[in-house]
């Protein structure tokens, strides 16, 4: 936006009279206007350029308003784009249409360049403010969760998925974080984290918690995948090798290495937004998150990187070849589980 | 004269909103326009296309009401709401109509501009 009070707007109006009316009072307004003669070169220039508000004349050839509105909808990249319909268009049909398609607001010409003024201001500053909030559920969420509250938007509560949860930690991180400073620390567990972050990911999968040096990450939900188990094996495995080079260059620097430890249960689980309206998170919650979280505790003793449960196991592709443990008393679990390793 | 054809207020107001010298460039465009919707107006019903008519009647009804042109802009009304029916049994005296409302709306906008 310009000087903090304009934006940059697209006028679309057939008439030729209309378009540079209406140019001419919002650029008197501190605004950046472009225009388009039809809707079909607007929606071009509305993928191809960045706007902050559209100001749509319904009747039009080759592309009605109507048809714009609809496709701007349609659109995830443009539908959270203010629309102002600016018409002369006769009876209240239309005016209903236009909302009931999302349009922000009607106008009827000729347009009064005062209401038009207060109006536009309006719905750039709320314009503002859903960028703002984007841009939070951005930074703080894993991109298919922004994406999937984009698309059905938030509501606390969960539903029953069919995934995979993975959590994975550093083995020894107290000590080794008690023999540097805590600026190399830091360091370290950014580096772990993207390194992390970039296993889960190009297999699929979210990262929905990190806490000090330990993550849980969810494969099948909010996105599903054909094999959401076998996803997190590879996800584990690609962890490990990461680590493994990067245990490479710190001993080339003369840095401790660092170990990690992951486990992995698969099964029928309620995913969804925890918290509340103000502050929520997307997660797992049931037995097969509780279950992970303890194979992830048992690496430690089983001297094994990752370990997986049965259901995971069961899932696997066979190029993936895991051991089998025999059954093992967890902690926290009243019966034993069978436990694999790979 | 015929400055009746166009209401001073709402042309006085286009003027301070925008500047004298865009609205001359605006009228210079309707001037331009507007001849081009009374022969789309005519083409339209002697076609028999009632979705054009319609248009090109919306069109000229917007742009006569920004310069004030109210009865044009009525007239035009007219035409966009009743369709071609009421023309071919009027024998198209309405859009005649128009067309003399126009020629006294584009001599009282010279006036106005060159004034």
């Amino acid at each position: 936006m310009a000087d903090g009070h304009g934006g940059r707007l697209l006028l679309v109006d057939d008439n030729k009279v209309n378009r540079l009316l209406l140019a001419r009072t919002l650029e008197l307004a501190g605004h950046r206007v472009a225009s388009a003669e039809n809707g079909r070169v607007a929606l071009e220039m509305l993928r191809r350029d960045g706007y902050d508000l559209l100001l749509l004349d319904i009747e039009m050839p080759e592309m009605d308003g109507f048809q714009v509105l609809e496709q701007v909808r349609g659109d995830l990249a443009l539908r959270d784009m203010p629309v102002i319909v600016t018409s002369s268009l006769e009876g209240l049909d239309s005016v209903v249409r236009c909302i009931e398609l999302g349009a922000e607001d009607y106008l009827t010409k000729p347009v009064n360049p005062v209401l038009l003024k207060a109006r536009i201001g309006a719905s750039l500053e709320k314009k503002r403010l859903r960028d703002q909030q984007k841009e939070f559920v951005r930074r703080f969420a894993a991109p298919e969760v922004a994406q999937d509250l984009q698309q059905s938007g938030f509501a606390l509560g969960g539903k029953r998925v069919h995934a995979s949860v993975l959590f994975a930690d550093i083995r020894g991180f107290t000590p080794l974080a008690e023999a540097q400073a805590p600026e190399e620390t830091i360091e370290l567990l950014n580096t772990y984290y993207t390194l992390m972050f970039d296993a889960v990911a190009s297999h699929g999968g979210i990262v929905s918690h990190i806490a000090g040096d330990g993550l849980m990450a969810i494969f099948g939900a909010p996105v599903e995948l054909a094999n959401p188990a076998d996803a997190a094996v590879r996800s584990a495995l690609e962890m490990i090798e990461m680590i493994e080079l990067f245990n490479v260059e710190q001993t080339s620097a003369g840095k401790p290495e660092i170990r990690i430890g992951v486990g992995i249960a698969s099964g029928e689980m309620v995913a969804g937004y925890t918290g509340t309206n103000e502050r929520a998170t997307y997660t797992c919650i049931g037995d097969v998150v509780n279950l992970a979280s303890r194979l992830e505790q048992h690496t430690k003793a089983a001297k094994r990187a990752i370990l997986v449960d049965a259901t995971t196991r069961r899932a696997l592709s066979s190029s993936l070849s895991p051991e089998a443990l025999g059954a093992v008393a967890l902690r926290g679990k009243t019966q034993s589980v069978e436990v694999f390793a790979l | 004269m015929n400055l009746s054809a166009i209401d001073r207020a709402t042309y006085d107001g286009l003027v301070e909103s925008t500047g004298d010298e865009f609205v001359c460039e605006l009228v210079d465009t309707f001037l331009a326009e507007a001849p081009r919707m009374l022969d789309e107006l005519r083409d339209a019903y002697a076609k028999d296309d009632a979705e054009r008519f319609r248009r090109a009647a919306h069109s000229l009804k917007s742009n006569a009401n920004t310069f004030g042109a109210l009865t044009l802009g009525q007239l035009a009304r007219e035409l966009e709401l009743g369709g071609l029916a009421p023309i071919r049994s009027a024998a198209a005296a309405p859009i005649d109509a128009a067309a003399s409302e126009y020629a006294r709306v584009s001599q009282a906008l010279e006036e106005l501009t060159r004034g």
